[in-house]
């Protein structure tokens, strides 16, 4: 959770919510860049940025260098696959239905 | 690429070894005592354990492994309430797969979900949002936790939700915040650390300037650290380096990511929605004052905790555990009673052993296969 994971900006999906598609080791996923635009740009101008991803937000830039050793380090410590994982079972979870015998509110 | 090899064989680690260990040998107070220094985050916990870092340093320093891993601070009550809300008709209860395990005073949420309540794992507080906005008709409850690093992701869920008027959305708020959790510490009679490693992607959120009153009114050094062994390695120089040229500073090693000011965007969108509680209960350390943030009255109709009702009780942990111990570093996680018997990964008690950032988890996993230091360094 505190660790986060690089990725590259690679398209703007929704400019108003400032969402992105981010390359994360191969893995598309859309993140929140709200934090890394600079201020006065264009949600478009970070296309082409690498990111620290943290739960879906990109929280800061880094260099592609920087990304690529922290993805190595990550990879070891077991994270990078645990990140993967995490988003694998989310997209699960926004498709799955209700448990059978669950009982609607109203 | 095998970091580990290249690290452990590296000569840039074994260098800084080095002149550590010459510095501390230099400094008076290390002969009477081990040097303590605290790593406050999680992060840096899973590190130095998968890299062996405690068999570079000389047997005058030591790590003590701080609070910083926010589900293992999660008090009991907490997931209970957390699971009463999961069982109230009609709610789907989302939360990162971190806090699943936890064990609560008479289960987890992972149970509670296999009992056919609609307990959701979610990557991010986002996809918790997606779930409201596909079910109008469902209740849906965020459980949001962790520290200042994930707490802009939250923040901006929720004034997106409000923004957008999602009004079956809602956060069940349990953020918690570094800076009244280190000034308690510092406040500790127990206290007896000599330096801090700060946290890294905390301070990527909150910048610097926070810590000064650390060195200012504690007289205490802190470095920001990144999370490669070599940074926490140069980061241990840096504090040495401080004590032993007789400064006290806040210094940043991890400048690449971590700006003086922080994240502006995050900070602005953190005091928007949250507020500073008048304290926070902690799973073996406590009730801290101003340790937890609650949501803002203008997002009120986003809070969990206004919507639902639940039991809001005090759960003491099993006597055997030591969790609190350990936590603030007067004992070491296989010096519990229970570490490695009848608490591991696979069943864990405490919640230090449930995720891989607990101390006991990291020890359990990493502690027993580290190489000694003689054998990395004639390799």
């Amino acid at each position: 959770m505190c660790l986060g994971i690089p990725g590259q900006v690679v398209e703007i999906t929704d400019e108003e919510r400032q969402l992105a598609m981010v390359e994360v080791s191969g893995v598309r996923r859309e993140v929140n860049v709200a934090c890394v635009v600079e201020p006065g740009a264009p949600v478009d101008s970070c296309i082409g940025y690498w990111v620290l991803v943290h739960v879906g937000f990109a929280m800061s830039r880094i260099d592609e260098e920087e990304a690529a050793k922290t993805l190595a380090i990550l990879k070891e410590l077991g994270e990078v696959d645990e990140e993967l994982d995490a988003m694998k079972e989310s997209e699960q979870s926004l498709r799955q239905t209700p448990p059978e015998g669950e009982r609607h509110a109203g | 690429m095998k970091y580990v090899d290249e690290f452990r064989n590296g000569k840039q680690a074994q260098a800084i070894a080095k002149r550590i260990a010459e510095l501390v040998k230099t400094l008076q107070v290390s002969k009477q005592r081990p040097l303590q220094f605290m790593e406050v985050c999680g992060g840096h916990t899973h590190s130095i354990f998968r890299y062996g870092l405690a068999q570079f340093l000389p047997e005058e320093i030591e790590f003590v492994h701080g609070p910083g891993c926010p589900v293992c601070v999660l008090p009991m009550g907490v997931v209970d309430d957390c699971i009463s809300i999961a069982e109230q008709p009609g709610v789907i209860f989302t939360t990162f797969g971190d806090a699943m395990r936890v064990p609560g005073s008479k289960k987890s949420l992972l149970q509670a979900k296999a009992e056919g309540h609609d307990v959701r794992m979610v990557y991010s507080p986002l996809d918790a949002l997606q779930i409201a906005k596909q079910n109008p008709q469902r209740e849906v409850v965020f459980f949001g936790l962790g520290f200042e690093t994930t707490m802009p992701s939250t923040a901006l869920t929720l004034q997106q939700a409000a923004k957008e008027q999602v009004k079956n959305f809602s956060l069940f708020c349990n953020h918690i915040t570094i800076i009244p959790t280190i000034k308690a510490m510092l406040d500790s009679p127990d206290m007896r650390l000599d330096g801090f490693l700060g946290p890294g992607h905390v301070s990527m959120v909150i910048g610097s300037q926070p810590y000064e009153f650390i060195s200012r009114d504690y007289h205490r050094p802190l470095v920001i650290a990144g999370f490669e062994p070599l940074d926490i390695l140069q980061s241990v120089y840096m504090l040495v380096k401080q004590l032993v040229d007789g400064r006290c500073e806040i210094e940043n090693q991890y400048e690449r990511i971590v700006p003086q000011m922080g994240n502006e965007v995050a900070l602005r969108s953190i005091g928007d929605v949250f507020e500073l509680r008048e304290f926070f209960e902690w799973r073996g350390m406590g009730s801290i004052d101003h340790s937890g943030v609650r949501i803002r009255e203008k997002y009120a109709d986003f809070d969990a905790e206004r919507k639902f009702s639940m039991p809001r009780l005090k759960i003491a942990d099993p006597d055997a555990a030591q969790c609190g111990e350990v936590v603030t570093g007067v004992i070491k996680p296989e010096q519990c009673k229970l570490f490695g018997k009848s608490c591991t990964p696979q069943t864990p008690i405490g919640a230090l052993m449930v995720s891989t950032e607990g101390a006991c988890a990291a020890h359990y996993h990493y502690g027993q296969i580290e190489i000694p230091l003689s054998q990395v360094v004639s390799r």
